[in-house]
């Protein structure tokens, strides 16, 4: 809309210079220096915990700097308030939209916007409105639809209208492929690149090292807090951005001993099951989960994946179909019976789900646990000592057994939800985005976790949004579109392009022939 | 000449509604921005002690009605700094203030129990409109405060559904972490709902004392707050439908009092009970369809907002 | 740069604190309400030494305290297990008049069995009775979540008037001079008292509840459940437990109790059932329950506290003080208790530099 500077006459949109942040232990940016031009869009790469959400929220108001400068267009800047960066012409799409769900697209982006229209607003002046810019950008989006409505795409769309109507010069996104399929994800590129010639500055924070190099301009890689440096697109690989963002291989060789599958010990037959809003989520799924084996199970999230693992822990209901464990018929399981028929889950949500936040480690462990105990007493002496034998074999860092889990760090959660998990040793697990949010360290003892129980000739059901994850760790692949497995592939016989193709709702045989 | 008593019933029913509508409009407020303050019935009682005693010494019962609504937004605001600023548990906060509301209203009101009240608000008809056969005499023959309760209803409707800063509260309590990246201050609209919720339920108790019933009873709120509070999940956070609701809650209410004329004997006692029943009856129905439908519960509600800080 | 108060996340929860707190509440509480005694042209120092010296100033005040003290703890010990579970049962004041209902019924019906049949009748009934009031709400809650808040609170009016049109109808006393209130009960129905107080045997049955809801709570799988559905309700059903079930049980438990807080009273000192059995001992309770973190055996200490409270009440109503009083206090030591919450998981502080 409005572009009060042409690209000559500046040479950086943004210059960080210098940034420091210290929080109580931690220095989570030491030091960082990057700028961006107008009409580039530059990467920001980095593992979880590297620094980059950080320097973000400094330079979207959110937090100060210790020390350092911050230049906008050439002037330095004291960012007072995220208020203070939009006003400035920097926006930022989270990872978690800022959107309202029950309101309209319009009216998600009436919402604190002060451009002097009086207090009684006219919808149909700002649908206009709101038209023009998407058409001037080339986002399809209905202003009138209610954001829970829209598909994520659509609301990450939602997201960036936002900004450009509030007159972002400055766009950063967090993760924005991280919900998309990877067609979604080029269709973002595309509009991200068509607002770069319009001279806007897009900042992307991203893990995903493909996708980087093929659509930005420049890359600043941060690791630890610090900047390991910044170079141009066209003059690096994949091999060096690997290199300075750990300083080793990515999806190292995994120590993936040859298991022969065994019998199955899941089975869904057409199984057909209802979300939470009442409507079919899982339509005739069917899948075989064998001993000594890793399926993954692809897909953008939201495609299912949680009735289907909800399903088979016995916490939803099968509205039509069977479930099998182990040749047994286990369709109308109760939640107990499938805990008792050896499944285990380690669910999405590990702090208030899996785990509960306020609870001590013992009574966390004592959750799965309580119910194999003889009679109606709680045996405590024997829950301290397998909470002490679980720390122990997994090498939990924990101050006081009897502290509230609460207090600890998301990879000691995952290892004491994981080792409850796997002290019982179930038949079969279902992990749901085990790996997510976690440190390299913590990734790996819980790959390691993983494969060991698929050597010890028991089943393994990983959902995963990461196709590299998934092509590294699992054995076969079911991907998933609205609820329907679109077919099942041996990672080592298809592109992650096929897979793609079907997390978009092609079925299998059409991907491959399209290729 | 056999419809009149009903037509009775409905007039009685329109004003024996009004405390639980007015009361149920600020209830709205606060739940619509996110917080749920169960301490209506403690305000409302405040506030028919207050504007009872203001009224008494005034001789005014616009004084009194402005004291009460001051003294609601007093109570209110202690509830609002447990909760917001502390961030307290709503619920528990919300039952202390009721508590609290009880004692203080009976400790003040002691010597005010059986003292008759001249300065109290008189039926006046609007010309022209109470001559509407039926309709007159049901809505527009009674006190100015039925009608600004009305007003209010359609004012509070307004300013919810067409304004932005209707649309900013909404916000607060649907998602208040979008409000916040929005540049809203989420705490200051807590606030402010939270308190215009304490002076709506001030003067649905100054009605009772000044309008409905002229006079001061230990705890003669006899439970309208709650009902109020369940008139808001009946009427959908929505203040047209908790007109609607209040009308019908109202006409339960008086209901007992008509059985007789009806030709109907029932125990005093069991009529009594019919608005607690009815109430509990019509909250679950109400919310199995709000849980089936996909309506407007506030997302946010009962949650205390805690900025995201590492 | 300019500085701000700020909450800071406690690392580990205080012990200290965690007592402190209600304790520092309780007196800002009297310190608060006291300003209204002020405002209202009365010494409120004046008022709590009336207070103190009601309740402990001789052998009948103690007396009477631990007389209180009963029903209180029972409504408390009730109230505090469906707040485990996070249900808020505000109920106990119906279910208390539920359970005297019940229990009367018995003494009015069998008037001529002996003792060691009638009073364990009683005592059933008032518990079904008091956990049917409490198992109604619990019903729509487990199954489409209608608040209980709200139904659990009408259903005290509603209580109230049940019984209400009983002593005022068909059970009233025919030479009870028109007073709102049944025959005195028989002999068989009465609860045997300690010596010539009216301290009756109702107290070894709260402690026995409170050191009963202390063991189940902490060392049994039943117990275990209460504690994770109250935290986490979807960690409960993650973990296989039966949320619904646990809902109708602890509800049918806590208005039984509640129950028999109602038997207890009617039995042992008013002797009959009669309109305005409870000066808000249910809604006392909340309070109690809060005060004391839902642990049974604070209960029974806050208890006593409590039941020094209302007799201390009773007494300065001699001096012309309103009943309300006491309402009046509690409320603002609620408030106090409420407020005070944060510092056991928070502590203030001043911050410069460092965050924002």
């Amino acid at each position: 809309m409005q572009k009060p500077h042409s690209r000559e006459d500046l040479s950086y949109m943004v210059e960080m210079i210098g940034i420091t942040k210290r929080f109580p232990g931690i220095v989570a940016n030491d030091q960082i220096s990057f700028a961006v031009r107008p009409g580039e869009i530059h990467a920001l790469l980095g593992e979880n915990g590297a620094g980059k959400s950080t320097l973000m929220s400094i330079l979207t108001g959110l937090y100060r700097p210790d020390e350092g400068e911050i230049r906008l267009r050439g002037q330095q800047v004291h960012l007072q308030s995220p208020r203070d960066a939009v006003q400035r012409g920097i926006g930022m799409v989270h990872q978690h939209f800022k959107l309202v769900n029950s309101f309209t697209v319009a009216e998600n982006i009436l919402l604190g916007l002060q451009d002097g229209t009086g207090e009684v607003y006219q919808l149909h002046e700002i649908n206009k409105k709101i038209e023009a810019c998407s058409r001037e950008y080339g986002l399809q989006l209905d202003p009138q639809a209610k954001i829970w409505q829209l598909s994520v795409g659509e609301q990450q769309r939602a997201e960036i209208i936002k900004l450009l109507y509030r007159g972002a010069d400055l766009l950063i996104l967090d993760e924005p492929t991280a919900v998309l399929t990877p067609q979604e994800a080029t269709e973002l590129y595309k509009t991200l690149r068509r607002m770069a010639e319009l001279g806007k500055s897009v900042i992307v924070i991203s893990h995903k090292l493909s996708e980087v190099l093929e659509h930005t301009d420049a890359i600043t890689v941060l690791r630890s807090g610090r900047s390991v440096g910044t170079v141009a697109t066209s003059g690096t690989s994949e091999q060096e951005l690997t290199q300075m963002m750990v300083g080793r291989m990515l999806c190292p060789v995994l120590d993936k001993a040859n298991v022969m599958p065994g019998k199955p010990v899941l089975t869904l037959e057409n199984v057909t099951a209802l979300g939470d809003r009442g409507l079919p989520a899982l339509k005739e799924v069917t899948l075989t989960v064998n001993g000594g084996e890793i399926l993954g199970i692809a897909g953008v999230a939201g495609n299912g994946q949680k009735e289907l693992a909800e399903v088979i822990a016995g916490l939803r209901a099968i509205e039509s179909g069977t479930k099998w464990i182990n040749s047994v018929d286990h369709t109308g399981d109760t939640p107990q019976a499938a805990i008792h028929a050896g499944v285990s889950y380690i669910p999405e949500d590990r702090l208030g789900t899996g785990l509960v936040p306020n609870l001590n480690a013992v009574e966390n462990i004592l959750l799965k646990m309580y119910q194999k105990m003889p009679g109606w007493r709680i045996n405590w002496s024997q829950a301290a000592r397998d909470t002490t034998a679980i720390i122990k074999q997994h090498d939990i860092k924990i101050a006081h057994l009897d502290a509230p889990v609460k207090m600890l760090s998301g990879g000691n959660l995952q290892k004491l939800l994981l080792g409850r998990e796997i002290f019982h040793h179930p038949e079969l697990i279902v992990a749901m985005y085990p790996m997510r949010g976690l440190d390299i360290g913590a990734i790996e003892t819980i790959r390691k976790l993983l494969l060991e129980v698929r050597a010890a000739g028991k089943g393994v059901l990983l959902i995963s949004e990461e196709l590299d994850e998934l092509t590294c760790m699992a054995d076969r692949i079911a991907v998933f579109h609205e609820g329907m497995v679109m077919g099942v592939v041996r990672p080592q016989e298809v592109t992650i392009e096929t897979i793609g193709v079907m997390m978009a709702g092609k079925r299998m045989a059409v991907a491959m022939s399209g290729n | 000449m056999e419809v009149s008593p009903w037509i009775a019933i409905l007039a009685t029913g329109i004003v024996a509604g009004i405390p639980i509508l007015l009361a149920a409009l600020g209830e709205i407020l606060a739940e619509r921005a996110g917080v749920i303050n169960l301490g209506v019935e403690g305000m409302m009682l405040i506030g028919a002690v207050v504007g009872f005693m203001v009224s008494l010494q005034s001789n005014s019962p616009w004084v009194g009605l402005i004291a009460a609504v001051l003294a609601g937004a007093m109570m209110a605001l202690i509830h609002a700094f447990l909760t917001i600023t502390l961030r307290a548990n709503q619920v528990v906060s919300g039952l202390a203030l009721t508590i609290f509301g009880t004692g203080l209203s009976g400790y003040l009101g002691k010597s005010f129990i059986g003292v008759p009240l001249t300065a109290t608000f008189k039926p006046v008809p609007v010309p022209g409109l109470s001559q509407i056969p039926a309709i007159g005499p049901i809505f527009f023959n009674h006190d100015l405060l039925v009608y600004i309760a009305y007003g209010l209803v359609a004012l509070l409707w307004f300013f919810l559904f067409r304004t932005r800063s209707g649309l900013e509260l909404r916000a607060v309590g649907e998602n208040p972490a979008a409000a916040d990246a929005a540049g809203l201050n989420v705490f200051l609209i807590r606030y402010a709902c939270v308190i215009a919720g304490g002076m709506f339920a001030g003067m649905a108790g100054a009605y009772l004392s000044l309008a409905y019933a002229p006079s001061w009873l230990e705890n003669m709120t006899a439970g309208r707050g709650w009902i109020a509070v369940a008139l808001v999940i009946f009427g959908v956070w929505n203040p047209t439908k908790a007109f609607l609701g209040s009308f019908f809650f109202g006409t339960i209410d008086v209901l007992g009092f008509h059985m007789q004329t009806l030709g109907i004997v029932v125990s005093s006692f069991f009529l009594k009970m019919l608005p607690y029943v009815f109430t509990i009856a019509v909250l679950i129905v109400a919310t199995r369809e709000t849980k089936t439908r996909r309506v407007a519960i506030p997302e946010a509600l009962g949650v205390p907002y805690v900025r995201e800080e590492r | 740069m300019k500085g701000k108060w700020r909450w800071e996340k406690r690392e580990t929860s205080s012990k200290t604190v965690t007592i402190l707190v209600p304790i520092f509440s309780c007196v800002v509480g009297l310190l608060f309400a006291g300003i209204f005694i002020w405002v209202s042209g009365k010494n409120p120092l004046l008022v709590y030494g009336l207070m103190v010296e009601g309740a402990l100033g001789s052998a009948y005040g103690i007396s009477e305290t631990v007389v209180k003290a009963i029903p209180l703890m029972l409504t408390g010990l009730a109230v505090s297990l469906a707040f485990r579970m996070q249900l808020w049962n505000i109920g106990a004041e119906g279910q208390f008049y539920m359970g005297a209902f019940g229990a009367t019924w018995a003494a009015l019906t069998f008037p001529d069995w002996p003792a060691y049949l009638l009073l364990p009748t009683m005592l059933m009934l008032g518990f079904v009775a008091g956990g049917i009031w409490g198992l109604l709400p619990a019903i729509p809650r487990a199954y489409f979540k209608v608040n209980e808040t709200i139904t659990t609170l009408l259903m005290n009016y509603i209580a109230i008037l049940w019984v209400d049109y009983f002593v005022f109808g068909p059970w009233k006393d025919p030479k009870g001079m028109n007073f709102p209130l049944t025959a005195p009960f028989s002999e068989g129905a009465l609860l045997p008292a300690f010596g010539t107080s009216r301290i009756h045997v109702g107290l070894i049955l709260a402690l026995l509840i409170a050191a009963i809801f202390y063991y189940v709570l902490q060392y049994t799988k039943w117990g275990f459940e209460i504690r994770v559905s109250g935290e986490s309700p979807r960690a409960a059903h993650y973990a296989g437990m039966n949320h619904k079930r646990n809902i109708l049980l602890v509800m049918l438990i806590s208005g039984g109790i509640a129950g028999i807080a109602g038997m207890t009273e009617v039995s042992a000192i008013t002797q009959r059932l009669q309109h305005g059995i409870s000066p808000g001992y249910g809604y006392t309770a909340i309070i109690i329950a809060w005060l004391a973190r839902l642990h049974p055996l604070a209960i029974v200490f806050v208890s006593f506290l409590f039941g020094g409270l209302l007799v201390g009440g009773f007494s300065i109503q001699t001096s012309g003080f309103p009943a309300a009083t006491v309402a009046m206090l509690q409320g603002a030591i609620l408030f106090f208790v409420v407020g005070g919450e944060i510092f056991t998981q928070y502590r203030l502080t001043w911050g410069g530099k460092g965050e924002r």
